[in-house]
């Protein structure tokens, strides 16, 4: 399967040819190119699937297979960073679900970026950014991924940052890419103890069911831990930073300041996941030999889907909202793979988490679709300039409402299936994960729907003279249905998430590769599906017309309300430790030092320098005969002394 | 009052001789060092070289007699002189022509 290669090599030239052109050809060309370049590549990933789901299953396991794979560097006997693709079950799935999104991307923000400035740019960056993702899926090791993991980061900085003449752009950008930068950290450091113990960078070693790689760290410690914990910890905490899980999430909201596509695409769909797919890609690792990491990863991702929630309950700008709502899906699936057991029915966790990955990808990406068909219509974010709007966009409205009941779990849609199997997993692990999950989802169908209606439903929509919006050319007009460039992802998306929770995922994607055959527990069905209609029905009766009671409820619960409306000062307390602790107890002094101290000395060299050349300039006056008098006096005072001595 | 005595009788010293070369010597660094006009420093110039001659014949005539080297060397030293004079009035016509004068502190602008 060497053509695989191509998946990588493609959006690669896309992004050279269209970065180096930039504004040389039209838009129009380069988001042709774009568009088409990702057509191939999606085809191509769906060949890949094809082929390797129908033909590389032996005695009923899906196999690793390795197309290619070249040395890069190699540093020691044992260590040695190599280049390659790796197709296995989560890659391949990974590679679907990359390319089809990017695609409908492509395809939508032809129509919602037309007119821009720097279109090709935001082409070029979009085939970057395709290209680093699904070069982190296809990784055969470590340290190929940990690449990949930089360049996703960097081209989500770059998009984010797309809008560079707007301030708030710039600094959600940097905000991003220095949180991220800083999980990475650990990610590199957990890198390091890992290889240093096992001696190898390669997942296929390191993931191996009965891997003896692991043989070598047995017994060493640190601070009461194996060294694996930690380094298994470490790659946790670089994952924790992609996926904003507690108390990394504060960039993600942020980030919603990129053009809403790049949102859709990097901040709901692809690269937030990537995080969950490092966890699973370890899964192996964290199963046999650090479970208590794995367990940590349960806790902290159930405390993130509760904390994002709350939070996403009362957040007015339609973005924002969605942002929160991503952080909790995505802890969902930590959560899963945090509670899951390895093989067999055990396995529930994993495979839901997967499952959930893929369906929360589609359903994402069509709501945050959706709210930039909305945006696009009346030109801002805010929920206060919308209502009503049903009436006018009517595909938005009805692919809207599909992602919403996807996302809240109703059946037939996609995200009930998955949902559901992460909740029936929670429940085996631990009631009480059980219990806050259950929570965490009601609160999901009460938001998502609050949302709905505040955007579609609720008042009429008032045609302001002047609506303020987020590309400042405010014009009063009816806001219309979206073009078919952007009508039709959300339909194609749409589309996909009335059927996908009908794939029999399970047998395809599994933690060992095996069949898993998806049963659905029916308490647990019937318990999310009647709490999830409660949720929406709160929601219908408080936002489907303009009522008194949401405010009634942030007056009784005030200091929850004006709690989850600040995010909890998480963003508060970041900047007091980062302000008032690091800046100016270390970084001030040490730059005081660096200044008076350090580039002192050599400023003093300089000065004296400057001063002692000042002092003898006068000497070369260009006076031929005072030379030769200074001549004459040095030979009779050399003739003296050597007669003298 | 030998010295005097010898050179009445037709035996010049060496002394006779190096006294005048050191005297020639001398007057042409003190030109050197004095004079404002470029052909004057030249001359000087000259004198220094003349008086080098001098000591190149004499010290042959009276340590080597019979031998010819120091004779050779003045002839050479008066031929390089020759050359040396006419590059050195060459360039001061040249400066001449640019500054419209051949006074030496004037010559300053090339020390920077």
């Amino acid at each position: 399967m060497q053509y695989t290669l191509l998946i990588l090599v493609l959006p690669l030239l896309s992004f050279i040819v269209l970065g180096l052109v930039d504004s040389k050809w039209k838009p129009k060309v380069a988001g042709t190119i774009g568009t088409i370049v990702l057509g191939i590549v999606t085809s191509l990933s769906y060949y890949t699937a094809w082929e390797y789901f129908t033909t590389h299953k032996i005695n009923g396991v899906f196999e690793k297979i390795i197309p290619m794979n070249i040395e890069w560097i190699r540093f020691t006997e044992f260590l040695h960073i190599d280049l390659g693709i790796l197709l296995d079950p989560i890659s391949v799935m990974m590679l679907v679900v990359i390319s089809m999104i990017s695609f409908m991307v492509n395809i939508y923000s032809l129509s919602y970026m037309h007119g821009e400035k720097g279109f090709q740019r935001y082409y070029a960056f979009l085939s970057l950014f395709t290209f680093s993702m699904l070069g982190l899926v296809l990784a055969t090791n470590i340290f190929q991924m940990y690449i990949f993991w930089e360049l996703v980061g960097v081209s989500s900085f770059l998009l984010i940052g797309f809008y560079y003449t707007k301030p708030s752009a710039v600094a959600a950008a940097k905000k991003a890419f220095i949180v991220t930068r800083f999980a990475d950290l650990f990610f590199l450091v957990g890198i390091l103890i890992l290889s240093f113990y096992t001696k190898t960078f390669d997942f296929g070693a390191l993931t191996a069911e009965h891997t003896t790689v692991f043989a070598g760290s047995a017994g060493a410690t640190f601070l009461g831990f194996g060294v694996i914990s930690w380094a298994m910890a470490g790659i946790f905490i670089g994952g924790a930073g992609k996926s904003a899980m507690f108390p990394l999430q504060i960039w993600l909201p942020d980030a919603m300041e990129g053009p809403t596509p790049v949102s859709a695409l990097i901040h709901a769909a692809t690269m937030v996941v990537a995080g969950v797919f490092l966890v699973a890609r370890f899964f192996p690792v964290y199963y046999f030999q650090t479970p208590e990491v794995l367990h940590g990863v349960a806790y902290i991702g159930a405390f993130t889907a509760l904390f994002a929630a709350v939070i996403a309950c009362v957040q007015t700008d339609i973005k924002r909202v969605l942002a929160f709502s991503t952080i909790s899906q995505i802890a969902f699936m930590m959560v899963a793979l945090g509670v899951s057991g390895y093989e067999g029915h055990e396995g529930t966790g994993f495979m839901a988490s997967m499952f959930h990955l893929f369906t929360h990808a589609m359903f994402k990406a069509l709501l945050f679709l959706g709210a930039g068909s909305v945006i696009h219509a009346v030109h801002s974010n805010e929920i206060k300039d919308m209502g009503g709007l049903r009436k006018y966009m009517p595909i938005t409205n009805w692919t809207f409402l599909i992602a919403c009941l996807a996302i809240a779990g109703i059946p037939p849609f996609s995200g009930f299936f998955s949902k559901d199997e992460i909740l029936s997993a929670s429940y085996e692990f631990s009631p009480y994960i059980g219990g806050i999950m259950t929570f965490v989802a009601a609160l999901t169908a009460f938001y998502m729907f609050r949302l709905y209606y505040s955007i579609f439903w609720s008042k009429d929509y008032t045609i302001k003279a002047a609506a303020h919006g987020h590309d400042d050319h405010g014009h009063g007009h009816t806001p219309h249905e979206s073009p078919f460039a952007m009508a039709f992802p959300l339909v194609f998306l749409a589309a996909v998430t009335c059927v996908a929770g009908f794939i029999p995922f399970g047998e395809f994607v599994s933690s060992t590769g095996a069949d898993y055959h998806i049963h659905i527990d029916p308490t647990v069905a019937i318990m999310s599906v009647v709490i999830a209609s409660i949720s929406i029905l709160v929601a219908t009766l408080m936002y489907r017309k303009p009522t008194a009671t949401p405010d009634k409820l942030a007056k009784t619960f005030s200091g929850l309300y004006k709690g989850a409306s600040n995010r909890f000062y998480i963003d508060e307390v970041y900047l007091f430790i980062t302000k008032k602790i690091i800046f100016n107890s270390v970084s001030r002094p040490l730059a005081w030092f660096d200044r008076h101290v350090i580039d002192a000395t050599m400023d003093g060299f300089a000065n004296t320098t400057q001063w002692i050349s000042l002092k003898i300039k006068g000497v070369q006056s260009g006076q031929v005969q005072q030379y030769a008098y200074v001549f004459l006096l040095g030979t009779l005072i050399i003739a003296a002394i050597v007669i003298i001595f | 009052m030998d010295i005097l005595n010898n050179i009445l009788a037709g035996q010049v010293p060496i002394e006779a001789y190096l006294c005048v070369s050191l005297i020639m010597f001398f007057a042409g660094i003190y030109g050197f060092l004095s004079r404002r006009s470029m052909l004057m420093i030249l001359i000087s110039i000259e004198l220094m070289l003349n008086a080098a001659d001098i000591n190149f014949v004499v010290f042959n005539r009276y340590l080597f007699p019979g031998h010819l080297e120091g004779f050779y060397f003045a002839l050479f030293t008066i031929a390089i002189a020759a050359c040396e004079t006419a590059v050195a009035i060459a360039i001061i016509i040249n400066i001449y022509r640019n500054l419209t004068s051949v006074e030496v502190g004037n010559l300053d602008q090339m020390k920077e």
